[in-house]
Protein backbone atom coordinates (compact mmCIF):
# COMPACT_ATOMS: atom_id res chain seq x y z
CA UNK A 1 0.00 0.00 0.00
CA UNK A 2 1.69 3.17 -1.15
CA UNK A 3 -0.51 5.50 0.86
CA UNK A 4 0.63 4.06 4.19
CA UNK A 5 4.19 5.07 3.36
CA UNK A 6 3.34 8.71 3.85
CA UNK A 7 2.48 8.34 7.53
CA UNK A 8 3.57 11.22 9.75
CA UNK A 9 6.74 11.08 11.83
CA UNK A 10 5.39 10.82 15.36
CA UNK A 11 3.17 7.87 14.45
CA UNK A 12 5.31 5.14 12.79
CA UNK A 13 2.56 2.89 11.45
CA UNK A 14 -0.31 5.27 11.84
CA UNK A 15 -2.96 6.51 9.51
CA UNK A 16 -3.24 10.21 8.78
CA UNK A 17 -6.41 12.26 8.56
CA UNK A 18 -6.23 12.29 4.78
CA UNK A 19 -6.28 8.50 4.63
CA UNK A 20 -9.30 8.40 6.90
CA UNK A 21 -11.15 10.61 4.44
CA UNK A 22 -10.05 8.39 1.57
CA UNK A 23 -11.34 5.29 3.36
CA UNK A 24 -14.56 7.14 4.10
CA UNK A 25 -15.04 7.68 0.38
CA UNK A 26 -14.12 4.11 -0.55
CA UNK A 27 -16.48 2.64 2.05
CA UNK A 28 -19.24 5.13 1.17
CA UNK A 29 -19.70 6.18 4.80
CA UNK A 30 -19.71 9.57 6.50
CA UNK A 31 -17.96 10.05 9.84
CA UNK A 32 -18.44 12.88 12.33
CA UNK A 33 -15.26 14.75 13.36
CA UNK A 34 -15.30 12.86 16.63
CA UNK A 35 -15.68 9.49 14.84
CA UNK A 36 -12.81 10.40 12.54
CA UNK A 37 -10.50 10.86 15.50
CA UNK A 38 -11.59 7.61 17.08
CA UNK A 39 -11.41 5.61 13.83
CA UNK A 40 -7.94 6.95 13.18
CA UNK A 41 -6.82 5.94 16.66
CA UNK A 42 -8.41 2.46 16.40
CA UNK A 43 -7.09 1.69 12.94
CA UNK A 44 -3.63 2.89 13.91
CA UNK A 45 -3.53 0.59 16.88
CA UNK A 46 -4.76 -2.34 14.77
CA UNK A 47 -2.01 -1.65 12.22
CA UNK A 48 0.55 -1.41 14.97
CA UNK A 49 -0.58 -4.78 16.29
CA UNK A 50 -0.37 -6.40 12.86
CA UNK A 51 2.99 -4.75 12.28
CA UNK A 52 4.43 -7.29 14.73
CA UNK A 53 4.37 -9.80 11.89
CA UNK A 54 6.93 -7.78 9.96
CA UNK A 55 9.46 -8.62 12.66
CA UNK A 56 9.39 -12.26 11.57
CA UNK A 57 11.69 -13.43 8.80
CA UNK A 58 9.52 -15.07 6.15
CA UNK A 59 11.91 -15.04 3.18
CA UNK A 60 12.06 -18.83 2.85
CA UNK A 61 8.48 -19.55 3.68
CA UNK A 62 5.92 -20.16 0.97
CA UNK A 63 2.79 -18.03 1.33
CA UNK A 64 -0.13 -19.93 2.79
CA UNK A 65 -3.39 -19.55 0.98
CA UNK A 66 -5.52 -21.21 3.59
CA UNK A 67 -5.07 -22.12 7.24
CA UNK A 68 -6.51 -25.62 6.94
CA UNK A 69 -5.33 -27.91 4.19
CA UNK A 70 -8.50 -28.90 2.36
CA UNK A 71 -9.21 -30.17 -1.11
CA UNK A 72 -11.40 -27.84 -3.15
CA UNK A 73 -15.07 -28.71 -3.06
CA UNK A 74 -16.70 -28.62 -6.46
CA UNK A 75 -20.35 -28.41 -7.32
CA UNK A 76 -21.61 -30.30 -10.37
CA UNK A 77 -23.02 -28.09 -13.13
CA UNK A 78 -26.72 -28.47 -12.53
CA UNK A 79 -29.36 -25.75 -12.35
CA UNK A 80 -31.32 -26.81 -9.28
CA UNK A 81 -32.85 -23.50 -8.20
CA UNK A 82 -36.29 -22.63 -9.50
CA UNK A 83 -37.85 -19.24 -10.07
CA UNK A 84 -37.86 -17.51 -6.67
CA UNK A 85 -38.54 -14.00 -7.86
CA UNK A 86 -41.26 -13.20 -5.35
CA UNK A 87 -39.19 -14.34 -2.35
CA UNK A 88 -35.97 -12.72 -3.53
CA UNK A 89 -37.63 -9.41 -4.34
CA UNK A 90 -38.93 -9.24 -0.76
CA UNK A 91 -35.37 -8.26 0.11
CA UNK A 92 -35.45 -5.25 -2.17
CA UNK A 93 -35.73 -1.88 -0.42
CA UNK A 94 -38.21 -1.00 -3.18
CA UNK A 95 -39.21 -2.82 -6.34
CA UNK A 96 -40.53 -1.93 -9.76
CA UNK A 97 -41.26 -4.08 -12.84
CA UNK A 98 -39.82 -7.17 -11.14
CA UNK A 99 -36.55 -5.35 -10.46
CA UNK A 100 -34.72 -4.01 -7.43
CA UNK A 101 -35.35 -0.28 -7.44
CA UNK A 102 -32.35 1.80 -6.39
CA UNK A 103 -31.38 5.48 -6.50
CA UNK A 104 -30.39 6.59 -9.96
CA UNK A 105 -26.86 5.43 -10.70
CA UNK A 106 -25.08 6.40 -13.88
CA UNK A 107 -21.51 5.59 -14.80
CA UNK B 1 4.62 15.57 -40.19
CA UNK B 2 5.08 12.56 -37.91
CA UNK B 3 3.74 9.18 -38.84
CA UNK B 4 2.00 7.44 -35.99
CA UNK B 5 1.30 3.79 -35.33
CA UNK B 6 -1.54 2.51 -33.20
CA UNK B 7 -0.79 0.00 -30.46
CA UNK B 8 -3.62 -2.06 -29.00
CA UNK B 9 -4.30 -4.80 -26.49
CA UNK B 10 -7.67 -6.48 -26.02
CA UNK B 11 -9.54 -7.74 -23.02
CA UNK B 12 -12.31 -10.11 -24.01
CA UNK B 13 -15.01 -11.20 -21.58
CA UNK B 14 -16.77 -14.39 -22.58
CA UNK B 15 -19.81 -15.85 -20.83
CA UNK B 16 -19.39 -19.60 -20.45
CA UNK B 17 -22.31 -21.72 -21.60
CA UNK B 18 -22.70 -23.72 -18.42
CA UNK B 19 -26.11 -24.85 -17.26
CA UNK B 20 -25.78 -23.19 -13.85
CA UNK B 21 -24.03 -20.13 -12.42
CA UNK B 22 -20.48 -20.16 -11.13
CA UNK B 23 -21.09 -20.33 -7.36
CA UNK B 24 -24.76 -21.33 -6.92
CA UNK B 25 -27.38 -23.62 -8.46
CA UNK B 26 -29.27 -20.91 -10.34
CA UNK B 27 -29.71 -21.32 -14.08
CA UNK B 28 -27.17 -19.39 -16.15
CA UNK B 29 -29.48 -19.32 -19.18
CA UNK B 30 -30.75 -16.04 -20.54
CA UNK B 31 -34.34 -15.26 -19.57
CA UNK B 32 -36.59 -12.28 -20.15
CA UNK B 33 -38.15 -12.59 -16.69
CA UNK B 34 -36.12 -10.18 -14.54
CA UNK B 35 -34.69 -11.76 -11.37
CA UNK B 36 -36.14 -15.17 -12.29
CA UNK B 37 -32.72 -16.84 -11.89
CA UNK B 38 -31.65 -15.44 -8.56
CA UNK B 39 -31.07 -16.96 -5.11
CA UNK B 40 -29.65 -15.63 -1.83
CA UNK B 41 -26.15 -16.56 -3.00
CA UNK B 42 -26.02 -14.63 -6.27
CA UNK B 43 -28.05 -11.81 -4.69
CA UNK B 44 -25.06 -11.31 -2.38
CA UNK B 45 -26.85 -11.88 0.92
CA UNK B 46 -24.73 -12.19 4.04
CA UNK B 47 -24.22 -15.71 5.34
CA UNK B 48 -24.25 -17.46 1.97
CA UNK B 49 -21.24 -19.45 0.79
CA UNK B 50 -19.97 -19.93 -2.77
CA UNK B 51 -19.55 -23.47 -4.17
CA UNK B 52 -17.45 -23.56 -7.32
CA UNK B 53 -18.98 -25.08 -10.47
CA UNK B 54 -16.58 -27.80 -11.70
CA UNK B 55 -17.44 -27.17 -15.34
CA UNK B 56 -16.28 -23.56 -15.14
CA UNK B 57 -12.75 -24.71 -14.33
CA UNK B 58 -12.91 -27.35 -17.06
CA UNK B 59 -14.11 -24.83 -19.67
CA UNK B 60 -11.45 -22.29 -18.71
CA UNK B 61 -8.77 -24.98 -19.10
CA UNK B 62 -10.22 -26.05 -22.48
CA UNK B 63 -9.99 -22.45 -23.66
CA UNK B 64 -6.46 -22.16 -22.24
CA UNK B 65 -5.26 -25.30 -24.03
CA UNK B 66 -6.75 -24.20 -27.35
CA UNK B 67 -5.02 -20.82 -26.94
CA UNK B 68 -1.68 -22.49 -26.24
CA UNK B 69 -1.51 -21.36 -22.61
CA UNK B 70 0.30 -22.76 -19.62
CA UNK B 71 -2.32 -24.15 -17.23
CA UNK B 72 -1.66 -23.17 -13.62
CA UNK B 73 -1.49 -26.10 -11.22
CA UNK B 74 -2.49 -23.65 -8.52
CA UNK B 75 -4.97 -20.84 -9.01
CA UNK B 76 -7.04 -18.89 -6.56
CA UNK B 77 -9.92 -16.46 -6.27
CA UNK B 78 -9.71 -12.86 -5.10
CA UNK B 79 -12.30 -10.26 -4.23
CA UNK B 80 -12.41 -7.04 -6.19
CA UNK B 81 -14.22 -4.55 -4.00
CA UNK B 82 -16.37 -1.72 -5.27
CA UNK B 83 -19.83 -0.32 -4.71
CA UNK B 84 -22.20 -0.36 -7.60
CA UNK B 85 -25.82 -1.56 -7.62
CA UNK B 86 -25.19 -4.23 -10.27
CA UNK B 87 -22.89 -5.98 -7.78
CA UNK B 88 -25.00 -6.85 -4.75
CA UNK B 89 -22.17 -8.34 -2.63
CA UNK B 90 -20.11 -5.16 -3.21
CA UNK B 91 -17.29 -7.34 -4.49
CA UNK B 92 -16.70 -9.37 -7.61
CA UNK B 93 -14.98 -12.73 -7.31
CA UNK B 94 -12.14 -12.88 -9.84
CA UNK B 95 -8.56 -14.15 -10.16
CA UNK B 96 -6.06 -11.30 -9.92
CA UNK B 97 -2.94 -12.89 -8.47
CA UNK B 98 -3.14 -16.48 -9.66
CA UNK B 99 -5.06 -16.81 -12.95
CA UNK B 100 -5.91 -20.27 -14.25
CA UNK B 101 -4.04 -19.84 -17.59
CA UNK B 102 -0.99 -17.79 -18.64
CA UNK B 103 1.36 -17.09 -21.55
CA UNK B 104 -0.49 -18.36 -24.59
CA UNK B 105 -0.87 -17.21 -28.15
CA UNK B 106 -3.35 -17.25 -31.02
CA UNK B 107 -2.25 -17.09 -34.64
CA UNK B 108 -4.24 -14.91 -37.00
CA UNK B 109 -4.14 -14.28 -40.73
CA UNK B 110 -4.31 -10.70 -41.99
CA UNK B 111 -3.66 -9.60 -45.52
CA UNK B 112 -2.29 -13.06 -46.22
CA UNK B 113 0.36 -12.84 -43.51
CA UNK B 114 0.38 -14.92 -40.33
CA UNK B 115 0.79 -13.11 -37.04
CA UNK B 116 1.02 -14.54 -33.56
CA UNK B 117 -0.90 -12.61 -30.90
CA UNK B 118 0.30 -13.13 -27.33
CA UNK B 119 -2.23 -14.09 -24.67
CA UNK B 120 -1.07 -12.69 -21.35
CA UNK B 121 -3.59 -14.54 -19.20
CA UNK B 122 -7.04 -16.07 -18.93
CA UNK B 123 -8.81 -15.78 -15.62
CA UNK B 124 -12.16 -16.89 -14.26
CA UNK B 125 -14.62 -14.40 -12.79
CA UNK B 126 -18.30 -13.81 -12.21
CA UNK B 127 -20.49 -11.48 -14.24
CA UNK B 128 -22.43 -8.58 -12.70
CA UNK B 129 -26.15 -7.85 -12.92
CA UNK B 130 -27.89 -5.55 -15.35
CA UNK B 131 -28.79 -1.99 -14.51
CA UNK B 132 -31.50 -0.16 -16.42
CA UNK B 133 -32.00 3.55 -15.95
CA UNK B 134 -35.58 4.58 -15.61
CA UNK B 135 -35.69 8.21 -16.63
CA UNK B 136 -39.45 8.39 -16.06
CA UNK B 137 -39.08 7.58 -12.37
CA UNK B 138 -35.55 9.01 -12.04
CA UNK B 139 -34.27 5.77 -10.54
CA UNK B 140 -32.32 2.69 -11.61
CA UNK B 141 -33.73 -0.83 -11.86
CA UNK B 142 -31.57 -3.88 -11.23
CA UNK B 143 -31.96 -7.38 -12.66
CA UNK B 144 -29.59 -9.89 -11.03
CA UNK B 145 -30.14 -12.74 -13.53
CA UNK B 146 -26.71 -12.23 -15.06
CA UNK B 147 -25.08 -11.84 -11.68
CA UNK B 148 -22.64 -14.74 -11.07
CA UNK B 149 -22.91 -16.13 -14.58
CA UNK B 150 -19.41 -17.53 -15.19
CA UNK B 151 -17.01 -15.55 -17.36
CA UNK B 152 -13.50 -15.96 -18.57
CA UNK B 153 -11.49 -12.86 -19.33
CA UNK B 154 -8.88 -13.33 -22.05
CA UNK B 155 -6.20 -10.63 -21.89
CA UNK B 156 -3.95 -10.19 -24.91
CA UNK B 157 -0.51 -8.61 -25.11
CA UNK B 158 -0.37 -5.17 -26.80
CA UNK B 159 0.37 -6.87 -30.12
CA UNK B 160 -2.20 -5.25 -32.39
CA UNK B 161 -1.36 -2.46 -34.86
CA UNK B 162 -4.46 -2.26 -37.08
CA UNK B 163 -8.22 -2.61 -36.78
CA UNK B 164 -7.98 -5.46 -39.30
CA UNK B 165 -5.78 -7.45 -36.92
CA UNK B 166 -8.19 -6.86 -34.05
CA UNK B 167 -11.17 -8.04 -36.10
CA UNK B 168 -9.26 -11.12 -37.34
CA UNK B 169 -8.31 -11.97 -33.75
CA UNK B 170 -11.85 -11.61 -32.44
CA UNK B 171 -13.25 -13.72 -35.29
CA UNK B 172 -10.68 -16.43 -34.66
CA UNK B 173 -11.28 -16.31 -30.92
CA UNK B 174 -15.03 -16.55 -31.44
CA UNK B 175 -14.79 -19.51 -33.78
CA UNK B 176 -12.29 -21.27 -31.48
CA UNK B 177 -14.49 -20.87 -28.40
CA UNK B 178 -17.56 -22.00 -30.36
CA UNK B 179 -15.70 -25.09 -31.60
CA UNK B 180 -14.74 -25.84 -28.01
CA UNK B 181 -18.38 -25.49 -26.99
CA UNK B 182 -17.48 -23.25 -24.04
CA UNK B 183 -19.45 -20.18 -25.16
CA UNK B 184 -21.91 -19.10 -27.84
CA UNK B 185 -19.97 -15.81 -28.20
CA UNK B 186 -22.87 -13.61 -29.31
CA UNK B 187 -21.57 -10.06 -29.35
CA UNK B 188 -24.99 -8.48 -29.88
CA UNK B 189 -26.35 -10.26 -26.82
CA UNK B 190 -23.28 -9.48 -24.75
CA UNK B 191 -22.02 -13.03 -24.22
CA UNK B 192 -18.75 -11.85 -25.82
CA UNK B 193 -17.53 -8.34 -25.01
CA UNK B 194 -14.28 -6.76 -26.08
CA UNK B 195 -12.58 -3.77 -24.45
CA UNK B 196 -9.76 -2.26 -26.48
CA UNK B 197 -6.75 -0.58 -24.87
CA UNK B 198 -5.47 1.85 -27.41
CA UNK B 199 -2.50 4.22 -27.69
CA UNK B 200 -0.51 5.81 -30.49
CA UNK B 201 3.22 6.51 -30.84
CA UNK B 202 5.49 7.89 -33.55
CA UNK B 203 6.59 5.07 -35.87
CA UNK B 204 9.88 3.70 -34.56
CA UNK B 205 9.39 4.91 -30.98
CA UNK B 206 9.77 2.30 -28.25
CA UNK B 207 7.80 3.96 -25.50
CA UNK B 208 4.03 3.42 -25.53
CA UNK B 209 1.80 6.48 -25.64
CA UNK B 210 -0.90 7.25 -23.06
CA UNK B 211 -3.61 4.64 -23.42
CA UNK B 212 -7.37 4.85 -23.18
CA UNK B 213 -9.73 1.94 -22.74
CA UNK B 214 -12.67 1.74 -25.14
CA UNK B 215 -15.88 0.06 -24.04
CA UNK B 216 -19.41 -0.44 -25.36
CA UNK B 217 -18.85 -1.85 -28.83
CA UNK B 218 -21.54 -4.37 -29.76
CA UNK B 219 -20.23 -5.64 -33.09
CA UNK B 220 -17.01 -6.17 -35.00
CA UNK B 221 -17.91 -3.29 -37.31
CA UNK B 222 -18.43 -1.00 -34.35
CA UNK B 223 -15.06 -2.09 -32.93
CA UNK B 224 -13.30 -1.26 -36.20
CA UNK B 225 -14.95 2.17 -36.25
CA UNK B 226 -14.09 2.78 -32.59
CA UNK B 227 -10.41 1.98 -33.25
CA UNK B 228 -10.22 4.33 -36.22
CA UNK B 229 -12.10 7.08 -34.39
CA UNK B 230 -10.12 6.84 -31.17
CA UNK B 231 -6.66 6.62 -32.75
CA UNK B 232 -7.51 9.66 -34.89
CA UNK B 233 -8.53 11.49 -31.71
CA UNK B 234 -5.21 10.59 -30.04
CA UNK B 235 -3.18 11.83 -33.00
CA UNK B 236 -5.21 15.03 -33.17
CA UNK B 237 -4.64 15.78 -29.47
CA UNK B 238 -0.90 15.07 -29.74
CA UNK B 239 -0.44 17.13 -32.89
CA UNK B 240 -2.29 20.05 -31.33
CA UNK B 241 0.21 19.90 -28.46
CA UNK B 242 -2.35 18.66 -25.96
CA UNK B 243 -2.07 15.84 -23.43
CA UNK B 244 -4.08 12.64 -23.32
CA UNK B 245 -5.45 11.34 -20.11
CA UNK B 246 -5.46 7.66 -19.16
CA UNK B 247 -9.14 6.90 -18.83
CA UNK B 248 -12.00 4.63 -19.79
CA UNK B 249 -14.13 5.87 -22.65
CA UNK B 250 -17.47 4.79 -23.99
CA UNK B 251 -17.85 4.49 -27.75
CA UNK B 252 -21.03 5.96 -29.21
CA UNK B 253 -21.46 4.21 -32.52
CA UNK B 254 -24.27 6.50 -33.68
CA UNK B 255 -22.30 9.67 -33.12
CA UNK B 256 -19.07 7.97 -34.24
CA UNK B 257 -17.06 9.33 -31.30
CA UNK B 258 -16.03 8.37 -27.78
CA UNK B 259 -16.89 9.95 -24.45
CA UNK B 260 -14.98 9.80 -21.19
CA UNK B 261 -16.97 7.78 -18.68
CA UNK B 262 -17.60 9.56 -15.42
CA UNK B 263 -15.05 7.69 -13.36
CA UNK B 264 -16.30 5.91 -10.30
CA UNK B 265 -14.69 7.79 -7.45
CA UNK B 266 -11.27 6.31 -6.69
CA UNK B 267 -12.33 3.46 -8.93
CA UNK B 268 -8.84 2.08 -9.23
CA UNK B 269 -8.52 1.16 -5.57
CA UNK B 270 -10.29 -2.17 -5.52
CA UNK B 271 -8.49 -3.44 -2.37
CA UNK B 272 -8.12 -6.92 -3.80
CA UNK B 273 -7.65 -9.74 -1.32
CA UNK B 274 -7.94 -13.55 -1.49
CA UNK B 275 -11.51 -14.78 -1.01
CA UNK B 276 -11.50 -16.61 2.30
CA UNK B 277 -14.60 -18.63 1.36
CA UNK B 278 -13.05 -20.35 -1.63
CA UNK B 279 -10.28 -22.94 -1.65
CA UNK B 280 -7.50 -22.67 -4.20
CA UNK B 281 -8.05 -24.63 -7.41
CA UNK B 282 -5.49 -27.41 -7.73
CA UNK B 283 -5.16 -28.92 -11.21
CA UNK B 284 -3.15 -32.11 -11.78
CA UNK B 285 -1.30 -33.31 -14.88
CA UNK B 286 -3.96 -35.99 -15.27
CA UNK B 287 -6.77 -33.43 -15.29
CA UNK B 288 -5.02 -31.44 -17.98
CA UNK B 289 -4.33 -34.55 -20.08
CA UNK B 290 -7.95 -35.67 -19.80
CA UNK B 291 -9.22 -32.31 -20.97
CA UNK B 292 -6.66 -32.13 -23.77
CA UNK B 293 -7.85 -35.51 -25.06
CA UNK B 294 -11.40 -34.22 -25.44
CA UNK B 295 -10.45 -31.11 -27.46
CA UNK B 296 -12.29 -31.16 -30.80
CA UNK B 297 -10.76 -30.64 -34.24
CA UNK B 298 -10.29 -26.86 -34.43
CA UNK B 299 -10.59 -24.54 -37.41
CA UNK B 300 -7.13 -24.92 -38.91
CA UNK B 301 -7.05 -28.71 -38.82
CA UNK B 302 -10.59 -28.87 -40.15
CA UNK B 303 -9.85 -26.46 -42.97
CA UNK B 304 -6.79 -28.46 -44.01
CA UNK B 305 -8.85 -31.65 -43.94
CA UNK B 306 -11.64 -30.13 -46.06
CA UNK B 307 -9.10 -29.09 -48.69
CA UNK B 308 -7.34 -32.47 -48.61
CA UNK B 309 -10.28 -34.84 -48.23
CA UNK B 310 -13.11 -32.98 -49.95
CA UNK B 311 -10.96 -31.04 -52.45
CA UNK B 312 -12.72 -27.79 -51.58
CA UNK B 313 -11.14 -24.50 -52.71
CA UNK B 314 -9.20 -22.83 -49.89
CA UNK B 315 -11.54 -19.83 -49.89
CA UNK B 316 -14.62 -22.03 -49.41
CA UNK B 317 -12.93 -24.12 -46.72
CA UNK B 318 -11.97 -20.93 -44.92
CA UNK B 319 -15.50 -19.48 -44.89
CA UNK B 320 -17.12 -22.80 -43.93
CA UNK B 321 -14.78 -23.48 -41.02
CA UNK B 322 -15.02 -19.88 -39.84
CA UNK B 323 -18.25 -20.73 -38.08
CA UNK B 324 -18.99 -23.80 -35.98
CA UNK B 325 -22.64 -23.44 -36.99
CA UNK B 326 -21.88 -23.64 -40.71
CA UNK B 327 -19.59 -26.60 -40.02
CA UNK B 328 -22.37 -28.45 -38.22
CA UNK B 329 -24.79 -27.97 -41.12
CA UNK B 330 -22.13 -28.77 -43.73
CA UNK B 331 -20.87 -31.96 -42.09
CA UNK B 332 -24.36 -33.32 -41.50
CA UNK B 333 -25.27 -32.50 -45.11
CA UNK B 334 -22.22 -34.40 -46.40
CA UNK B 335 -23.17 -37.38 -44.26
CA UNK B 336 -26.62 -37.47 -45.81
CA UNK B 337 -25.99 -36.58 -49.46
CA UNK B 338 -22.43 -37.98 -49.72
CA UNK B 339 -21.42 -35.15 -52.01
CA UNK B 340 -19.06 -32.70 -50.24
CA UNK B 341 -18.66 -30.37 -53.22
CA UNK B 342 -22.39 -30.01 -53.71
CA UNK B 343 -22.92 -29.55 -49.97
CA UNK B 344 -20.25 -26.88 -49.85
CA UNK B 345 -21.70 -25.06 -52.86
CA UNK B 346 -25.14 -25.00 -51.33
CA UNK B 347 -23.89 -23.72 -47.98
CA UNK B 348 -21.57 -21.17 -49.60
CA UNK B 349 -24.07 -19.79 -52.09
CA UNK B 350 -27.71 -20.54 -51.27
CA UNK B 351 -27.56 -20.70 -47.47
CA UNK B 352 -25.22 -17.70 -47.16
CA UNK B 353 -27.40 -15.70 -49.57
CA UNK B 354 -30.51 -16.44 -47.51
CA UNK B 355 -28.70 -15.55 -44.29
CA UNK B 356 -27.50 -12.26 -45.76
CA UNK B 357 -30.96 -11.39 -47.03
CA UNK B 358 -32.46 -12.06 -43.61
CA UNK B 359 -29.50 -10.29 -41.95
CA UNK B 360 -28.81 -13.34 -39.82
CA UNK B 361 -25.54 -14.69 -38.46
CA UNK B 362 -24.85 -18.43 -38.82
CA UNK B 363 -25.48 -18.81 -35.07
CA UNK B 364 -29.02 -17.54 -35.57
CA UNK B 365 -30.00 -20.52 -37.74
CA UNK B 366 -32.45 -22.76 -35.96
CA UNK B 367 -33.39 -25.59 -38.29
CA UNK B 368 -32.88 -29.35 -38.16
CA UNK B 369 -29.30 -30.00 -39.26
CA UNK B 370 -30.58 -32.82 -41.50
CA UNK B 371 -32.75 -30.58 -43.68
CA UNK B 372 -30.21 -29.35 -46.21
CA UNK B 373 -28.93 -32.90 -46.77
CA UNK B 374 -32.47 -34.11 -47.36
CA UNK B 375 -33.08 -31.37 -49.92
CA UNK B 376 -29.90 -32.28 -51.82
CA UNK B 377 -30.88 -35.92 -51.72
CA UNK B 378 -34.30 -35.12 -53.24
CA UNK B 379 -32.54 -33.19 -56.02
CA UNK B 380 -30.05 -35.93 -56.80
CA UNK B 381 -32.88 -38.49 -56.84
CA UNK B 382 -34.76 -36.33 -59.33
CA UNK B 383 -37.71 -35.74 -56.98
CA UNK B 384 -37.35 -31.96 -57.12
CA UNK B 385 -35.34 -29.62 -59.31
CA UNK B 386 -32.71 -27.16 -58.07
CA UNK B 387 -34.94 -24.11 -58.01
CA UNK B 388 -37.57 -25.93 -55.94
CA UNK B 389 -34.64 -26.98 -53.72
CA UNK B 390 -33.75 -23.32 -53.18
CA UNK B 391 -37.35 -22.43 -52.35
CA UNK B 392 -37.52 -25.34 -49.92
CA UNK B 393 -34.31 -24.23 -48.18
CA UNK B 394 -35.74 -20.73 -47.75
CA UNK B 395 -38.87 -22.23 -46.15
CA UNK B 396 -36.78 -24.47 -43.89
CA UNK B 397 -34.70 -21.51 -42.72
CA UNK B 398 -37.83 -19.55 -41.94
CA UNK B 399 -40.07 -22.14 -40.28
CA UNK B 400 -37.94 -25.30 -39.84
CA UNK B 401 -40.55 -27.25 -41.82
CA UNK B 402 -39.55 -30.78 -42.94
CA UNK B 403 -38.36 -30.45 -46.58
CA UNK B 404 -40.49 -33.47 -47.58
CA UNK B 405 -43.61 -31.87 -46.07
CA UNK B 406 -42.96 -28.52 -47.73
CA UNK B 407 -42.55 -30.11 -51.15
CA UNK B 408 -45.67 -32.27 -50.75
CA UNK B 409 -47.88 -29.56 -49.26
CA UNK B 410 -47.02 -27.18 -52.08
CA UNK B 411 -47.21 -29.79 -54.85
CA UNK B 412 -43.62 -29.19 -55.91
CA UNK B 413 -42.59 -32.71 -56.86
CA UNK B 414 -40.69 -32.59 -60.12
CA UNK B 415 -42.49 -33.36 -63.36
CA UNK B 416 -40.11 -35.42 -65.50
CA UNK B 417 -42.70 -37.38 -67.43
CA UNK B 418 -42.25 -36.42 -71.08
CA UNK B 419 -45.91 -37.19 -71.75
CA UNK B 420 -46.95 -34.51 -69.27
CA UNK B 421 -44.34 -31.98 -70.37
CA UNK B 422 -44.71 -32.22 -74.14
CA UNK B 423 -48.19 -30.62 -74.52
CA UNK B 424 -47.07 -27.73 -72.32
CA UNK B 425 -44.02 -27.14 -74.51
CA UNK B 426 -46.03 -27.27 -77.69
CA UNK B 427 -48.23 -24.53 -76.28
CA UNK B 428 -45.21 -22.44 -75.33
CA UNK B 429 -43.83 -22.76 -78.85
CA UNK B 430 -47.15 -21.68 -80.34
CA UNK B 431 -47.30 -18.65 -78.07
CA UNK B 432 -43.74 -17.52 -78.80
CA UNK B 433 -43.53 -17.56 -82.54
CA UNK B 434 -41.00 -14.72 -82.72
CA UNK B 435 -38.51 -16.49 -80.46
CA UNK B 436 -39.04 -19.72 -82.32
CA UNK B 437 -38.45 -18.20 -85.75
CA UNK B 438 -35.34 -16.40 -84.48
CA UNK B 439 -34.07 -19.70 -83.10
CA UNK B 440 -34.72 -21.42 -86.37
CA UNK B 441 -32.99 -18.51 -88.10
CA UNK B 442 -29.81 -19.32 -86.15
CA UNK B 443 -30.14 -17.48 -82.82
CA UNK B 444 -29.68 -20.59 -80.68
CA UNK B 445 -29.43 -18.59 -77.48
CA UNK B 446 -33.21 -18.22 -77.60
CA UNK B 447 -33.44 -21.76 -76.28
CA UNK B 448 -32.81 -20.37 -72.76
CA UNK B 449 -35.81 -18.09 -73.07
CA UNK B 450 -37.99 -20.96 -74.23
CA UNK B 451 -36.79 -23.19 -71.39
CA UNK B 452 -37.68 -20.41 -68.97
CA UNK B 453 -41.16 -20.00 -70.45
CA UNK B 454 -41.75 -23.76 -70.30
CA UNK B 455 -40.57 -23.94 -66.71
CA UNK B 456 -42.90 -21.09 -65.84
CA UNK B 457 -45.81 -22.90 -67.52
CA UNK B 458 -44.95 -25.97 -65.42
CA UNK B 459 -45.03 -23.78 -62.30
CA UNK B 460 -41.30 -24.32 -61.70
CA UNK B 461 -41.61 -28.04 -61.21
CA UNK B 462 -40.37 -29.32 -64.56
CA UNK B 463 -37.22 -31.37 -64.92
CA UNK B 464 -34.90 -28.92 -66.75
CA UNK B 465 -33.06 -31.75 -68.49
CA UNK B 466 -36.25 -33.25 -69.92
CA UNK B 467 -37.56 -29.82 -70.93
CA UNK B 468 -34.37 -29.03 -72.83
CA UNK B 469 -34.33 -32.36 -74.64
CA UNK B 470 -37.99 -32.08 -75.66
CA UNK B 471 -37.57 -28.47 -76.78
CA UNK B 472 -34.58 -29.29 -78.95
CA UNK B 473 -36.42 -32.24 -80.47
CA UNK B 474 -39.62 -30.29 -81.20
CA UNK B 475 -37.70 -27.32 -82.61
CA UNK B 476 -35.71 -29.63 -84.86
CA UNK B 477 -38.99 -31.09 -86.12
CA UNK B 478 -40.11 -27.57 -87.07
CA UNK B 479 -36.78 -26.91 -88.75
CA UNK B 480 -37.29 -29.93 -90.95
CA UNK B 481 -40.98 -29.28 -91.37
ZN1 LIG C 1 -28.08 -18.01 -7.39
Amino acid sequence: MTSSEKSNGNDPVGIDAEQIEYLEQLARIRLTPDEKVRTRRDLSSILEYIEKLNELRTDDIEPLSHTVPMAPVFREDRAVNGDRRIEILRNAPEQKDGCFKVPKTVE
Amino acid sequence: MTNFETVMGIEVHVELSTESKIFCGCSAAFTVEANGHVCEGCAGMPGTLPALNRKVVEYAIRAGLALNCEISKFSRFDRKNYFYPDLPAAYQITQLYHPICKNGHLDILTEGAKKSIGINRIHIEEDAGKLVHDSWDDCSLVDYNRCSVPLIEIVSEPDFRTAGEVVAYLEKLKSTLQYLGVSDCKMQEGSMRADINISVRPVGAEKFGVRTEMKNMASLKSIARAIDGESARHIEVIEAGGTLCQETRRWDDNKNRSYAMRSKENAHDYKYFPDPNLMPVIVGEDDIRNIRETLPELQEEKKARYIREFELPEYDADILTGSKHLVDVFERTVEICKNPKDASNWVMTELMKLLNEAQLQPEDMHFRPDSLGEILLMISEGKINRSVGKKTLAAVLETDILPKDYVEQNGLLQVSDAGAIEPVIREVLDQNEKAVSEYLGGNERNIQFLIGQSMKALRGKGDPQVIRELLVALLNDRKKG
